[in-house]
C-alpha cells in the first residue's frame, strides 16, 4: 500500500508549469530517489508535498496506519504533524539558536503541557522538558552532534548543518522523510558516510524516504526506485538499472555522465 | 450637487498634497524596501524653509519653492547617507526603527530650534488671493496654483524616471539591486538620487500646504505623512502611478467623509482603508503578488 | 530559591524606604512609571523581540486596559472593584490583541508595523469620540489603588510569567517564528496560532500596565496613548535588546531615570530618545543585552569566584 500517492499534480508560476501532471506512488518502507536536471521541478514538488505551495490541480494523499489523509490545502505544520517531514536544499536551520534548541523546536508537537504549565512551570513542565532533552540528545548522537549541543547552529560546519537538518526533521517523528539534496557540497568520503547513515536511520526509525540528489553515486547505490523529472514532467521511473538505460533520461541528462555510477 | 462638486474640488486639492508626499514614500520603498518614516518630516521642513524664505527674505512663491525643494533634497540625501546607508544590509526591522528615530529627531530637533508654537504664512495678496465662483462652487487661485504645480512636478518626475539615464538606473536598481550593480550601475548614487527626488517633491508639498492652510508646526507632517503612506500602499507601494492614484483617492475619501458629517472619524476611516487593503490585497491596486522563494 | 529571596529583598528595602519617607512622592511616581514601562517593554518584547512580529500599536492595547479599569473602578471604588477592573482591562486588551493578531496571518515586517499603528490610531480616535470615556477631555478622578505593593506584585508577576513562558516549548515555538517562519511551519509549528498567542499575551500585559497607569495617575485622556507612547516602549525594547527580558527591565529603569532628570525639557528628551534609537541601530543593533539574559547565578558565580580568589591569595600569602 502506498504511503504517499500523488495524482496528476500541476503547479504553474505565471503561466510557466513548474510541475505538470505528475503522478507517483511511494510504498511504505521504500527508499526512493527523485532526480532530474536543474530546474526540473524537484524542489517545487517537495514544496507541494509539504504544503508550502498549493497545487493548481491534482491530489496528494498520505496513508498512515491505513488511514488516507488528503494533503491538498492543508497547512505545512499540519502536514508535518501528520508524519511528513523534510529538509531544505538551501539549509534553513534556526541559525541563531543552539543546536539543541533547533531539535527541541522540532519536537514541539510532542509536548504534553499547556500554556498554563508553561507560565507557572508546574511539575509537568520539568518532567516533559527532561524527557525532551533526553530524546534530543539521543537524536543528536546519530551524527555525533551531542557534544556541540550548545553551539549556535550558524557556527557548525556546512556538513554538520546538513546533518542537523536531518536530525531536526527526524525530531518531528515522521513516517515519511523528504531529503532535499542531503549530500550537496560534501566530499566523496562524507557522502559515503551519509549513505550509511541514511540506510541506518531508515531501519532504526522505520521510515520511508524520498530524496532529491544530484550525486548519482548516492542515488544509484541506495535508492530502490527512482523517479526522473524533466521540465516539470515525469519522464521515467523504475529501478536504478532501468533508469540508467532509459533513453529519455539519457537525453535529458545529455552532457552529464549518468553511467558514471 | 454643487456641494458634491465643491467637495471634489477640495478633494483634488488635498489629494495633490498626498500624491506629492506619497511619491517619495513609494520611490524610496521601491528602491531600498524601506518605509521612510522621516519622509513626512522632510515635508514639514519644506514648509518651514518656505516660511522663512517668504517671511524673512520676502521672496516670491517660485524662488521659495525652488529653495525649499533644494534644501529638502539635500536633507533627504544626507539622511540616507548618515542613517540608512550603514544599515543597507541589516535586518529590515533595524532600518525601520532607525527611520522612526530620524523622524523623531527631525520633529523634536525642529521643535527645539523654532519652538513648538504654530507659525502663520504671510497673507496672500493680489492675484494669488483671487477666488472664482463657478455656480455655487468656489475655486481659489491658491487651489489652482497648488494643483497646477503638482501636476507639473508629477509630469517632470515621469519624464525623469522614464526618459533619463538616472531614471533608468532607478528602475533597474529597484528591480534587482545586485544585478544592477553587476551591470555597472552605481547603486549608491542612484539611491541618493531617489532620495533627492522624493524629498524635493515633499518639500514642494510642504510649502504648498503652508500657503493653502496658512499654519505650520513641527508635528504637521505626522498625520499627512501617514495618510500619504496609506495612499502609496493603496496604489501599490513601489509603483509611481499607484502613488498618484492613491493620493487622489485618499484625498477624495477624506474630504467626502468630513463633508458629509463624519469629520470626527475622518482619520479613522483612512486607517480603516489601510487595514482593509492590507488584508484584502497587500500589494495594492496596481501591485503584483510576489512570493518568497523557498 | 535564590531568585525569590532576591525579589523579596528588593520589595522589603523599597517598602522600608517608603515607610521611612526616604523616597519622596515624586520618586514614587518614577517608580510607578518604571514598573509600567517594564510591563509594557517585556510584553512588547514577547511580540517583537521573541516572536519577531513588529508592532507599533502597544499604546492601543495599553489604552484599552487603562480605560476599562478606570471605568470599572470609578463605579466600584473598592479593592475587589480594582482587581476586577485590572482583570477586565487585561481581558479587553487581550481580545483586541486577538483581533490585531489576526491580520498578521497575512502581513509581515513593515506592513504589520503600519497595520498595528493604524489599529492603535483607530482605537484612540474611538476613545476621543465615546461618551463613556468623556472624549478629548478625558476621565478625571479615577480612584487610586496602586501602591508599591500592588505595583511590585504586578510587575514582578508579569516578568516571571513571561520569562517562564519564553523558556517553555510554547516560547520556543514563538522564537522559531522569528528565526525562520517557513522552517518553523515545516517543523510542525502552527505559526499562525503562536503569533496570535503572542499578540494576546502581549496585549493582556499591556492592558495591565494601562490599568496600573489609570489607577495611579487619576487621569486619562486618549492623547496619552498616541504613536509616541508606542515608540517610547519600542525604544526601551530596542535599547535593552530584542529578545532579552532582563535587557528590557534594565532599559526601562535607565530611561525612566534619564527622563526624570529631563522632565522640564521635553524636546531634549525626545531628541535624545531619537538619537539613542539611531545610534543603537547603527552601532549596536542587538541592544545593550543582545538576546542574552542577566541571571542571578551569574552574579553569585562572580561573587563566589572573587571570594575564592581572595581566599587563595590569602593562602598564598601565608
Amino acid at each position: 500500500m502506498p504511503i504517499l500517492s500523488v495524482e496528476r499534480v500541476t503547479k504553474a508560476f505565471g503561466g510557466l508549469a513548474a510541475v505538470s501532471n505528475v503522478s507517483l506512488d511511494i510504498i511504505e518502507g521504500e527508499l526512493v530517489g527523485l532526480i532530474g536536471p536543474n530546474g526540473a521541478g524537484k524542489t517545487t514538488l517537495f514544496n507541494l508535498l509539504t504544503g508550502i505551495y498549493v497545487p493548481d490541480s491534482g491530489t496528494i494523499n498520505l496513508s498512515i496506519d491505513k488511514q488516507v489523509i488528503p494533503l491538498n490545502g492543508i497547512r505545512p505544520h499540519s502536514i508535518c504533524q501528520k508524519g511528513l517531514a523534510r529538509t531544505f536544499q538551501n539549509i534553513r536551520l534556526f541559525k541563531d539558536l543552539t543546536v539543541l534548541e533547533n531539535v527541541l523546536i522540532a519536537m514541539n508537537q510532542n509536548i504534553n503541557y499547556g500554556l498554563l504549565t508553561s507560565f507557572l512551570h508546574l511539575p509537568a513542565y520539568k518532567r516533559e522538558e527532561e524527557k525532551l532533552l533526553h530524546e534530543s540528545i539521543e537524536l543528536l548522537r546519530i551524527f555525533d552532534l551531542d557534544k556541540k549541543k550548545d553551539e549556535l547552529a550558524r557556527n557548525l560546519s556546512y556538513g554538520e548543518q546538513r546533518h542537523l537538518e536531518i536530525i531536526r526533521a527526524l525530531a518531528t517523528n515522521p513516517k515519511l522523510l523528504l531529503l532535499d539534496e542531503p549530500a550537496a557540497g560534501m566530499n566523496p568520503a562524507e557522502t559515503a558516510n551519509l549513505m550509511d547513515i541514511i540506510g541506518w536511520i531508515r531501519e532504526k526509525f522505520d521510515l520511508t524516504i524520498l530524496l532529491i540528489e544530484h550525486d548519482m553515486t548516492l542515488v544509484m547505490n541506495i535508492c530502490e526506485r527512482i523517479y526522473v523529472l524533466d521540465h516539470g514532467m515525469l519522464i521515467a521511473s523504475g529501478t536504478p538499472d532501468e533508469v540508467r538505460t532509459n533513453k529519455r533520461v539519457i537525453e535529458a541528462y545529455l552532457g552529464e555522465d549518468i553511467n558514471n555510477a | 450637487m454643487d456641494k458634491l462638486l465643491q467637495q471634489i474640488v477640495n478633494g483634488i486639492t488635498l489629494g495633490s498634497i498626498y500624491a506629492l508626499i506619497a511619491l517619495g514614500y513609494t520611490m524610496v520603498y521601491g528602491i531600498i524596501k524601506l518605509i521612510n518614516f522621516a519622509h513626512c518630516d522632510i515635508y514639514m521642513i519644506g514648509a518651514y524653509v518656505g516660511y522663512f524664505c517668504m517671511t524673512y527674505f520676502k521672496l516670491g512663491l517660485v524662488p521659495s519653492l525652488l529653495i525649499a525643494m533644494l534644501v529638502c533634497s539635500l536633507l533627504g540625501v544626507l539622511i540616507e547617507r548618515i542613517a540608512y546607508r550603514p544599515l543597507r544590509n541589516a535586518a529590515r526591522i533595524s532600518v525601520l526603527i532607525t527611520a522612526i528615530g530620524v523622524s523623531l529627531f527631525l520633529e523634536y530637533g525642529t521643535m527645539f530650534f523654532v519652538k513648538a508654537n504654530v507659525r502663520t504664512y504671510p497673507e496672500v495678496t493680489g492675484m494669488m488671493a483671487q477666488r472664482f465662483n463657478v455656480g455655487e462652487m468656489v475655486i481659489s487661485m491658491q487651489q489652482i496654483i497648488l494643483v497646477g504645480i503638482t501636476i507639473l512636478l508629477m509630469a517632470l518626475l515621469q519624464f525623469i524616471v522614464k526618459r533619463t539615464r538616472l531614471g533608468k538606473a532607478m528602475r533597474a536598481v529597484s528591480m534587482d539591486r545586485d544585478a544592477a550593480q553587476l551591470m555597472g550601475i552605481d547603486v549608491n548614487s542612484t539611491v541618493s538620487f531617489t532620495f533627492a527626488l522624493g524629498s524635493a517633491l515633499a518639500g514642494a508639498a510642504g510649502i504648498l500646504v503652508g500657503l493653502y492652510y496658512n499654519t505650520i508646526n513641527p508635528l504637521m507632517g505626522v498625520v499627512p505623512g501617514l495618510k500619504a503612506f496609506i495612499a502609496a500602499v493603496f496604489g501599490g507601494i513601489g509603483i509611481i502611478p499607484g502613488a498618484m492614484i492613491g493620493g487622489y483617492f485618499i484625498g477624495a475619501v477624506e474630504v467626502m467623509v468630513s463633508g458629509y458629517g463624519g469629520s470626527m472619524f475622518r482619520d479613522a476611516v483612512v486607517f480603516g482603508i489601510l487595514i482593509l487593503i492590507l488584508i484584502i490585497k497587500p500589494s495594492g491596486l496596481l501591485g503584483k503578488n510576489t512570493r518568497e522563494k523557498v | 530559591m535564590r531568585k525569590f529571596i532576591a525579589i523579596g529583598l528588593v520589595y522589603a528595602i523599597v517598602q522600608i524606604l517608603i515607610m521611612t519617607n526616604l523616597i519622596s512622592g515624586y520618586f514614587q511616581a518614577t517608580l510607578v512609571t518604571i514598573g509600567i514601562n517594564i510591563i509594557l517593554a517585556v510584553s512588547l518584547n514577547l511580540i517583537t523581540g521573541f516572536t519577531g512580529q513588529f508592532s507599533l500599536g502597544h499604546a492601543g492595547f495599553m489604552s484599552v486596559g487603562a480605560y476599562v479599569c478606570a471605568i470599572v473602578t470609578m463605579r466600584m471604588p473598592t479593592i475587589p472593584g480594582f482587581i476586577l477592573g485590572v482583570a477586565l482591562g487585561a481581558v479587553a486588551a487581550a481580545i483586541l490583541g486577538f483581533l490585531v493578531g489576526l491580520p498578521t496571518l497575512r502581513l509581515r515586517g513593515d506592513y504589520l508595523a503600519i497595520a498595528t499603528l493604524g489599529m492603535s490610531e483607530i482605537i484612540r480616535i474611538i476613545f476621543l469620540n465615546l461618551e463613556v470615556t468623556n472624549g478629548a477631555a478625558g476621565l478625571i478622578g479615577i480612584p487610586q489603588f496602586i501602591n508599591w505593593t500592588w505595583l511590585f506584585i504586578f510587575t514582578v508577576g508579569t516578568v516571571l510569567l513571561l520569562s517562564n513562558f519564553v523558556k517553555s516549548a510554547h516560547g520556543r515555538a514563538c522564537i522559531s517564528i522569528r528565526e525562520d517562519e517557513i522552517a518553523a511551519e515545516a517543523m510542525g509549528i502552527d505559526t499562525i496560532r503562536y503569533k496570535v498567542i503572542a499578540f494576546i499575551i502581549g496585549a493582556a500585559c499591556a492592558g495591565i500596565a494601562g490599568a496600573i497607569y489609570a489607577s495611579y495617575f487619576h487621569y486619562l485622556e486618549p492623547n496619552l496613548f498616541g504613536f509616541l507612547k508606542s515608540v517610547d516602549v519600542l525604544v526601551i525594547v530596542v535599547l535593552g535588546g530584542l529578545g532579552s527580558l532582563s535587557g528590557s527591565m534594565l532599559a526601562a529603569i535607565l530611561l525612566a531615570l534619564i527622563s526624570t532628570y529631563l522632565q522640564s525639557f521635553p524636546e531634549i528628551r525626545m531628541v535624545l530618545y531619537s538619537l539613542i534609537l539611531i545610534i543603537i541601530m547603527i552601532f549596536r543593533p542587538q541592544g545593550l543585552m543582545g538576546s542574552r539574559e542577566i541571571s542571578l547565578s551569574v552574579f553569585s558565580k562572580l561573587g563566589r569566584n572573587k571570594l575564592w580568589d581572595r581566599f587563595k591569595s590569602q593562602k598564598g600569602g601565608q
